[in-house]
Protein backbone atom coordinates (compact mmCIF):
# COMPACT_ATOMS: atom_id res chain seq x y z
CA UNK A 1 0.00 0.00 0.00
CA UNK A 2 2.61 2.45 1.06
CA UNK A 3 5.04 1.51 -1.69
CA UNK A 4 2.43 1.71 -4.45
CA UNK A 5 1.39 5.13 -3.24
CA UNK A 6 4.99 6.14 -3.28
CA UNK A 7 5.36 5.03 -6.87
CA UNK A 8 2.20 6.84 -7.87
CA UNK A 9 3.56 10.04 -6.46
CA UNK A 10 6.81 9.39 -8.18
CA UNK A 11 5.05 8.99 -11.57
CA UNK A 12 2.92 12.08 -10.99
CA UNK A 13 5.99 14.12 -10.16
CA UNK A 14 7.70 12.84 -13.25
CA UNK A 15 4.73 13.72 -15.49
CA UNK A 16 4.35 17.17 -14.05
CA UNK A 17 7.99 17.99 -14.51
CA UNK A 18 8.00 16.86 -18.15
CA UNK A 19 4.82 18.72 -19.07
CA UNK A 20 5.88 21.97 -17.50
CA UNK A 21 9.54 22.08 -18.35
CA UNK A 22 10.36 20.04 -21.44
CA UNK A 23 7.83 20.18 -24.29
CA UNK A 24 4.98 22.67 -24.05
CA UNK A 25 4.03 22.12 -27.75
CA UNK A 26 3.32 18.38 -27.41
CA UNK A 27 -0.47 18.38 -26.98
CA UNK A 28 -0.83 14.62 -26.56
CA UNK A 29 2.15 14.24 -24.23
CA UNK A 30 -0.13 14.07 -21.20
CA UNK A 31 -0.46 16.37 -18.25
CA UNK A 32 -2.78 18.81 -19.97
CA UNK A 33 -6.01 19.00 -21.99
CA UNK A 34 -5.17 18.35 -25.66
CA UNK A 35 -8.12 20.43 -26.86
CA UNK A 36 -7.47 23.17 -24.34
CA UNK A 37 -11.20 23.73 -23.70
CA UNK A 38 -13.46 22.81 -20.86
CA UNK A 39 -15.39 19.53 -21.15
CA UNK A 40 -18.84 21.11 -21.42
CA UNK A 41 -17.73 23.44 -24.17
CA UNK A 42 -16.21 20.60 -26.17
CA UNK A 43 -19.45 18.64 -25.87
CA UNK A 44 -21.43 21.70 -26.96
CA UNK A 45 -19.28 21.79 -30.10
CA UNK A 46 -20.02 18.14 -30.84
CA UNK A 47 -23.72 18.65 -30.21
CA UNK A 48 -23.73 21.57 -32.62
CA UNK A 49 -21.93 19.46 -35.20
CA UNK A 50 -24.66 16.82 -34.98
CA UNK A 51 -27.28 19.57 -35.21
CA UNK A 52 -25.52 20.90 -38.30
CA UNK A 53 -26.01 17.48 -39.91
CA UNK A 54 -29.71 17.56 -39.03
CA UNK A 55 -30.22 20.94 -40.64
CA UNK A 56 -27.93 19.96 -43.51
CA UNK A 57 -30.05 16.89 -44.19
CA UNK A 58 -33.22 19.03 -44.19
CA UNK A 59 -31.79 21.59 -46.58
CA UNK A 60 -30.23 19.01 -48.90
CA UNK A 61 -33.54 17.14 -49.02
CA UNK A 62 -35.22 20.42 -49.97
CA UNK A 63 -32.58 20.99 -52.67
CA UNK A 64 -33.01 17.46 -54.06
CA UNK A 65 -36.78 17.86 -54.40
CA UNK A 66 -36.36 21.30 -55.93
CA UNK A 67 -33.85 19.96 -58.46
CA UNK A 68 -36.23 17.14 -59.37
CA UNK A 69 -39.20 19.50 -59.98
CA UNK A 70 -40.01 21.12 -63.30
CA UNK A 71 -41.19 24.30 -61.63
CA UNK A 72 -40.94 26.07 -58.29
CA UNK A 73 -42.70 29.12 -56.79
CA UNK A 74 -40.97 32.49 -57.04
CA UNK A 75 -39.91 33.55 -53.51
CA UNK A 76 -40.27 37.18 -54.50
CA UNK A 77 -43.97 36.57 -55.16
CA UNK A 78 -44.55 34.48 -52.04
CA UNK A 79 -42.65 36.61 -49.49
CA UNK A 80 -43.63 40.07 -50.71
CA UNK A 81 -45.70 41.29 -47.74
CA UNK A 82 -44.88 43.56 -44.88
CA UNK A 83 -46.68 44.12 -41.55
CA UNK A 84 -49.03 47.10 -41.43
CA UNK A 85 -48.56 47.66 -45.16
CA UNK A 86 -51.66 48.00 -47.36
CA UNK A 87 -53.06 44.85 -48.96
CA UNK A 88 -51.34 43.88 -52.23
CA UNK A 89 -48.09 45.70 -51.49
CA UNK A 90 -45.09 44.36 -53.43
CA UNK A 91 -42.05 44.49 -51.13
CA UNK A 92 -40.00 41.32 -51.72
CA UNK A 93 -36.95 40.63 -49.51
CA UNK A 94 -37.65 43.66 -47.29
CA UNK A 95 -39.21 41.93 -44.29
CA UNK A 96 -36.81 38.98 -44.36
CA UNK A 97 -33.77 41.27 -44.50
CA UNK A 98 -35.02 42.96 -41.32
CA UNK A 99 -35.29 39.51 -39.70
CA UNK A 100 -31.75 38.69 -40.85
CA UNK A 101 -30.32 41.88 -39.39
CA UNK A 102 -32.16 41.34 -36.09
CA UNK A 103 -30.49 37.93 -35.77
CA UNK A 104 -27.03 39.23 -36.75
CA UNK A 105 -27.26 42.07 -34.22
CA UNK A 106 -28.44 39.72 -31.46
CA UNK A 107 -25.45 37.52 -32.28
CA UNK A 108 -23.16 40.53 -31.87
CA UNK A 109 -24.63 41.39 -28.45
CA UNK A 110 -24.11 37.74 -27.46
CA UNK A 111 -20.40 37.97 -28.39
CA UNK A 112 -20.18 41.14 -26.32
CA UNK A 113 -21.77 39.30 -23.37
CA UNK A 114 -19.22 36.48 -23.69
CA UNK A 115 -16.44 39.04 -23.93
CA UNK A 116 -17.70 40.85 -20.82
CA UNK A 117 -17.79 37.46 -19.08
CA UNK A 118 -14.10 36.99 -19.83
CA UNK A 119 -13.40 40.26 -18.05
CA UNK A 120 -15.69 39.28 -15.11
CA UNK A 121 -17.80 42.37 -15.88
CA UNK A 122 -21.18 41.35 -14.50
CA UNK A 123 -22.97 44.57 -15.39
CA UNK A 124 -22.12 44.36 -19.09
CA UNK A 125 -22.94 40.64 -19.21
CA UNK A 126 -26.43 41.41 -17.90
CA UNK A 127 -26.92 44.32 -20.32
CA UNK A 128 -25.84 42.36 -23.39
CA UNK A 129 -27.77 39.24 -22.41
CA UNK A 130 -30.95 41.32 -22.10
CA UNK A 131 -30.32 42.80 -25.56
CA UNK A 132 -29.75 39.30 -26.99
CA UNK A 133 -33.00 38.02 -25.46
CA UNK A 134 -34.89 41.01 -26.87
CA UNK A 135 -33.38 40.32 -30.31
CA UNK A 136 -34.48 36.70 -30.12
CA UNK A 137 -38.00 37.66 -29.11
CA UNK A 138 -38.14 40.24 -31.94
CA UNK A 139 -37.09 37.57 -34.45
CA UNK A 140 -39.68 35.12 -33.16
CA UNK A 141 -42.38 37.81 -33.38
CA UNK A 142 -41.42 38.50 -37.01
CA UNK A 143 -41.61 34.81 -37.79
CA UNK A 144 -44.96 34.46 -36.04
CA UNK A 145 -46.33 37.32 -38.15
CA UNK A 146 -44.99 35.79 -41.35
CA UNK A 147 -46.39 32.34 -40.61
CA UNK A 148 -49.74 33.85 -39.69
CA UNK A 149 -49.79 35.90 -42.88
CA UNK A 150 -48.91 32.92 -45.10
CA UNK A 151 -51.52 30.84 -43.31
CA UNK A 152 -54.17 33.49 -44.00
CA UNK A 153 -53.22 33.27 -47.69
CA UNK A 154 -53.99 29.55 -47.60
CA UNK A 155 -50.46 28.21 -47.20
CA UNK A 156 -49.83 25.46 -44.66
CA UNK A 157 -48.46 21.93 -44.51
CA UNK A 158 -50.24 20.13 -47.35
CA UNK A 159 -51.70 23.21 -49.02
CA UNK A 160 -49.95 25.55 -51.42
CA UNK A 161 -51.90 28.47 -52.93
CA UNK A 162 -48.90 29.77 -54.90
CA UNK A 163 -48.16 29.06 -58.55
CA UNK A 164 -44.82 28.17 -60.05
CA UNK A 165 -42.55 30.83 -61.50
CA UNK A 166 -43.81 30.08 -65.03
CA UNK A 167 -47.53 30.10 -64.12
CA UNK A 168 -47.99 26.33 -63.87
CA UNK A 169 -49.53 24.53 -60.90
CA UNK A 170 -47.18 23.98 -57.97
CA UNK A 171 -47.01 20.98 -55.67
CA UNK A 172 -47.22 21.16 -51.88
CA UNK A 173 -43.49 20.40 -51.57
CA UNK A 174 -42.71 24.10 -51.35
CA UNK A 175 -44.91 24.87 -48.34
CA UNK A 176 -44.10 21.55 -46.63
CA UNK A 177 -40.39 22.27 -46.71
CA UNK A 178 -40.80 25.93 -45.86
CA UNK A 179 -42.87 25.35 -42.73
CA UNK A 180 -40.86 22.33 -41.58
CA UNK A 181 -37.44 23.95 -41.90
CA UNK A 182 -38.29 27.47 -40.71
CA UNK A 183 -40.34 25.84 -37.95
CA UNK A 184 -37.40 23.72 -36.83
CA UNK A 185 -35.16 26.78 -36.92
CA UNK A 186 -37.75 28.86 -35.04
CA UNK A 187 -37.89 26.17 -32.37
CA UNK A 188 -34.11 26.45 -32.01
CA UNK A 189 -34.43 30.22 -31.63
CA UNK A 190 -37.10 29.67 -28.98
CA UNK A 191 -34.86 27.23 -27.05
CA UNK A 192 -31.99 29.70 -27.37
CA UNK A 193 -34.10 32.47 -25.85
CA UNK A 194 -35.05 30.17 -22.95
CA UNK A 195 -31.37 29.23 -22.41
CA UNK A 196 -30.37 32.90 -22.47
CA UNK A 197 -33.07 33.77 -19.95
CA UNK A 198 -31.73 31.03 -17.63
CA UNK A 199 -28.20 32.44 -18.11
CA UNK A 200 -29.50 35.91 -17.24
CA UNK A 201 -31.14 34.65 -14.05
CA UNK A 202 -27.98 32.75 -13.07
CA UNK A 203 -25.88 35.87 -13.68
CA UNK A 204 -28.22 38.00 -11.61
CA UNK A 205 -28.03 35.43 -8.79
CA UNK A 206 -24.20 35.78 -8.85
CA UNK A 207 -23.74 32.07 -9.68
CA UNK A 208 -20.85 32.78 -12.03
CA UNK A 209 -19.22 35.33 -9.73
CA UNK A 210 -19.07 32.61 -7.05
CA UNK A 211 -17.71 30.07 -9.55
CA UNK A 212 -15.02 32.52 -10.59
CA UNK A 213 -15.70 32.22 -14.33
CA UNK A 214 -18.43 32.82 -16.93
CA UNK A 215 -17.86 29.68 -19.04
CA UNK A 216 -21.59 28.87 -19.02
CA UNK A 217 -22.25 32.08 -20.98
CA UNK A 218 -19.76 30.90 -23.60
CA UNK A 219 -21.63 27.62 -24.08
CA UNK A 220 -24.97 29.42 -24.39
CA UNK A 221 -23.24 31.80 -26.79
CA UNK A 222 -22.07 28.93 -29.01
CA UNK A 223 -25.64 27.69 -29.25
CA UNK A 224 -26.96 31.15 -30.06
CA UNK A 225 -24.39 31.74 -32.82
CA UNK A 226 -25.27 28.38 -34.31
CA UNK A 227 -28.90 29.50 -34.55
CA UNK A 228 -27.71 32.60 -36.42
CA UNK A 229 -25.52 30.41 -38.64
CA UNK A 230 -28.44 28.17 -39.61
CA UNK A 231 -30.51 31.23 -40.46
CA UNK A 232 -27.80 32.34 -42.92
CA UNK A 233 -28.39 29.09 -44.82
CA UNK A 234 -32.19 29.04 -44.48
CA UNK A 235 -32.42 32.68 -45.57
CA UNK A 236 -30.30 32.00 -48.66
CA UNK A 237 -32.01 28.76 -49.68
CA UNK A 238 -35.62 29.89 -49.25
CA UNK A 239 -35.73 33.63 -49.82
CA UNK A 240 -32.81 34.56 -52.08
CA UNK A 241 -32.13 31.72 -54.48
CA UNK B 1 -9.86 22.15 -14.91
CA UNK B 2 -8.29 25.28 -13.44
CA UNK B 3 -5.33 24.70 -15.70
CA UNK B 4 -7.54 24.61 -18.80
CA UNK B 5 -9.38 27.79 -17.94
CA UNK B 6 -6.21 29.68 -17.18
CA UNK B 7 -4.67 28.61 -20.46
CA UNK B 8 -7.86 29.47 -22.31
CA UNK B 9 -7.90 33.11 -21.36
CA UNK B 10 -4.49 33.69 -22.87
CA UNK B 11 -5.61 33.31 -26.46
CA UNK B 12 -9.05 34.89 -26.43
CA UNK B 13 -8.87 36.71 -29.77
CA UNK B 14 -8.72 40.37 -30.60
CA UNK B 15 -11.45 41.69 -28.28
CA UNK B 16 -14.07 44.33 -29.04
CA UNK B 17 -12.18 45.69 -32.03
CA UNK B 18 -12.38 42.32 -33.78
CA UNK B 19 -16.09 41.98 -32.93
CA UNK B 20 -16.81 45.35 -34.56
CA UNK B 21 -14.78 44.41 -37.63
CA UNK B 22 -16.62 41.09 -38.08
CA UNK B 23 -20.00 42.79 -37.56
CA UNK B 24 -19.21 45.24 -40.35
CA UNK B 25 -18.07 42.41 -42.65
CA UNK B 26 -21.24 40.38 -41.98
CA UNK B 27 -23.48 43.39 -42.60
CA UNK B 28 -21.72 44.29 -45.85
CA UNK B 29 -21.95 40.67 -47.08
CA UNK B 30 -25.68 40.61 -46.27
CA UNK B 31 -26.29 43.90 -48.08
CA UNK B 32 -24.40 42.62 -51.16
CA UNK B 33 -26.47 39.41 -51.06
CA UNK B 34 -29.68 41.42 -50.92
CA UNK B 35 -28.53 43.69 -53.76
CA UNK B 36 -27.82 40.60 -55.89
CA UNK B 37 -31.26 39.23 -54.93
CA UNK B 38 -32.98 42.42 -56.10
CA UNK B 39 -30.92 42.46 -59.30
CA UNK B 40 -31.85 38.83 -60.01
CA UNK B 41 -35.60 39.55 -59.96
CA UNK B 42 -35.70 41.02 -63.45
CA UNK B 43 -33.69 38.27 -65.11
CA UNK B 44 -35.17 35.57 -67.35
CA UNK B 45 -35.69 32.23 -65.61
CA UNK B 46 -33.23 29.95 -67.40
CA UNK B 47 -30.38 32.39 -68.08
CA UNK B 48 -26.74 31.69 -67.38
CA UNK B 49 -26.37 35.06 -65.68
CA UNK B 50 -29.07 34.14 -63.17
CA UNK B 51 -27.22 30.92 -62.39
CA UNK B 52 -23.96 32.86 -61.94
CA UNK B 53 -25.64 35.28 -59.52
CA UNK B 54 -27.04 32.34 -57.54
CA UNK B 55 -23.54 30.85 -57.36
CA UNK B 56 -22.16 34.16 -56.12
CA UNK B 57 -24.84 34.31 -53.41
CA UNK B 58 -23.89 30.80 -52.25
CA UNK B 59 -20.21 31.81 -52.05
CA UNK B 60 -21.12 34.90 -50.02
CA UNK B 61 -23.24 32.67 -47.75
CA UNK B 62 -20.24 30.43 -47.11
CA UNK B 63 -18.11 33.50 -46.37
CA UNK B 64 -20.68 34.61 -43.78
CA UNK B 65 -20.67 31.13 -42.26
CA UNK B 66 -16.87 31.27 -42.03
CA UNK B 67 -16.94 34.59 -40.16
CA UNK B 68 -19.66 33.47 -37.75
CA UNK B 69 -17.97 30.15 -36.92
CA UNK B 70 -14.41 31.46 -36.99
CA UNK B 71 -14.78 34.66 -35.01
CA UNK B 72 -18.15 34.73 -33.19
CA UNK B 73 -17.92 31.07 -32.20
CA UNK B 74 -14.22 31.57 -31.69
CA UNK B 75 -13.19 28.42 -33.55
CA UNK B 76 -10.33 30.16 -35.35
CA UNK B 77 -8.62 30.86 -32.02
CA UNK B 78 -8.94 27.29 -30.71
CA UNK B 79 -6.30 24.57 -30.76
CA UNK B 80 -5.77 22.91 -34.12
CA UNK B 81 -6.85 19.50 -32.74
CA UNK B 82 -10.26 20.89 -31.86
CA UNK B 83 -10.69 22.65 -35.21
CA UNK B 84 -9.93 19.40 -37.04
CA UNK B 85 -12.41 17.28 -35.07
CA UNK B 86 -15.15 19.78 -36.01
CA UNK B 87 -14.23 20.63 -39.59
CA UNK B 88 -13.13 17.25 -40.95
CA UNK B 89 -16.48 15.45 -40.31
CA UNK B 90 -18.31 18.39 -41.89
CA UNK B 91 -16.41 17.65 -45.14
CA UNK B 92 -18.99 14.87 -45.61
CA UNK B 93 -21.30 17.65 -46.77
CA UNK B 94 -19.27 18.05 -49.97
CA UNK B 95 -20.24 14.54 -51.07
CA UNK B 96 -23.69 14.85 -49.53
CA UNK B 97 -24.63 17.97 -51.50
CA UNK B 98 -23.15 16.91 -54.85
CA UNK B 99 -24.63 13.40 -54.75
CA UNK B 100 -28.15 14.39 -53.73
CA UNK B 101 -28.55 17.41 -56.02
CA UNK B 102 -27.21 15.36 -58.93
CA UNK B 103 -29.68 12.64 -58.06
CA UNK B 104 -32.60 15.08 -57.97
CA UNK B 105 -31.65 16.54 -61.32
CA UNK B 106 -31.23 13.11 -62.85
CA UNK B 107 -34.66 12.06 -61.56
CA UNK B 108 -36.22 15.12 -63.20
CA UNK B 109 -34.62 14.28 -66.55
CA UNK B 110 -35.64 10.62 -66.37
CA UNK B 111 -39.24 11.52 -65.57
CA UNK B 112 -39.41 14.10 -68.33
CA UNK B 113 -38.08 11.52 -70.79
CA UNK B 114 -40.14 8.50 -69.79
CA UNK B 115 -43.29 10.03 -68.27
CA UNK B 116 -44.89 12.23 -70.95
CA UNK B 117 -48.03 12.77 -68.87
CA UNK B 118 -46.05 14.26 -66.01
CA UNK B 119 -44.14 16.44 -68.45
CA UNK B 120 -47.32 17.67 -70.12
CA UNK B 121 -49.00 18.47 -66.80
CA UNK B 122 -46.04 20.58 -65.74
CA UNK B 123 -46.46 22.85 -68.77
CA UNK B 124 -50.19 23.63 -68.30
CA UNK B 125 -50.68 27.17 -67.13
CA UNK B 126 -53.29 27.71 -64.42
CA UNK B 127 -55.13 30.81 -63.23
CA UNK B 128 -53.82 32.56 -60.16
CA UNK B 129 -56.44 32.34 -57.46
CA UNK B 130 -56.97 35.61 -55.65
CA UNK B 131 -57.62 34.58 -52.06
CA UNK B 132 -59.23 37.17 -49.88
CA UNK B 133 -59.11 36.94 -46.12
CA UNK B 134 -62.89 36.61 -45.86
CA UNK B 135 -63.15 33.78 -48.35
CA UNK B 136 -61.03 31.31 -46.48
CA UNK B 137 -63.86 28.78 -46.26
CA UNK B 138 -64.73 28.70 -49.97
CA UNK B 139 -61.09 28.40 -50.91
CA UNK B 140 -61.00 24.72 -49.96
CA UNK B 141 -62.67 23.62 -53.21
CA UNK B 142 -60.08 24.90 -55.76
CA UNK B 143 -57.26 23.43 -53.70
CA UNK B 144 -58.87 19.98 -54.03
CA UNK B 145 -59.18 20.53 -57.77
CA UNK B 146 -55.49 21.29 -58.06
CA UNK B 147 -54.50 18.06 -56.36
CA UNK B 148 -56.31 16.09 -59.07
CA UNK B 149 -54.33 17.90 -61.77
CA UNK B 150 -51.07 16.85 -60.16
Amino acid sequence: MNTSQYFCNEILDYNMSTSTTVTPTKLWGGGKSPFNVEYGKLMMWYFLMSDAFTFGAFLISYGTIRFSSNGWPDPNEVFKSFPFAPEGVHAPLVFVSIMTFILIISSVTMVLAVHAGHNMDKKRVVKNLILTILGGIAFLSCQAWEWNHLHSEGAWWGSNPFLNHDGTASSTNFTNYFFTITGFHGFHVFSGVIINIIMLIMTLMDKFEKRGHYLMIEKAGLYWHFVDLVWVFVFTCFYLI
Amino acid sequence: MEHTIAAHEEHSGGGVKEIVRVTVILSVLTVVELALGFWMMGMPLESGLRLAVKGTIVILMLAKAFYIVGYFMHLKHEVKNLIMTIVVPLCLFIWFIIAFLYDGNSFKNLRNTYDPYKKEVSTIKVEKKEVKHEEKKTEAAPVEEKKVVE
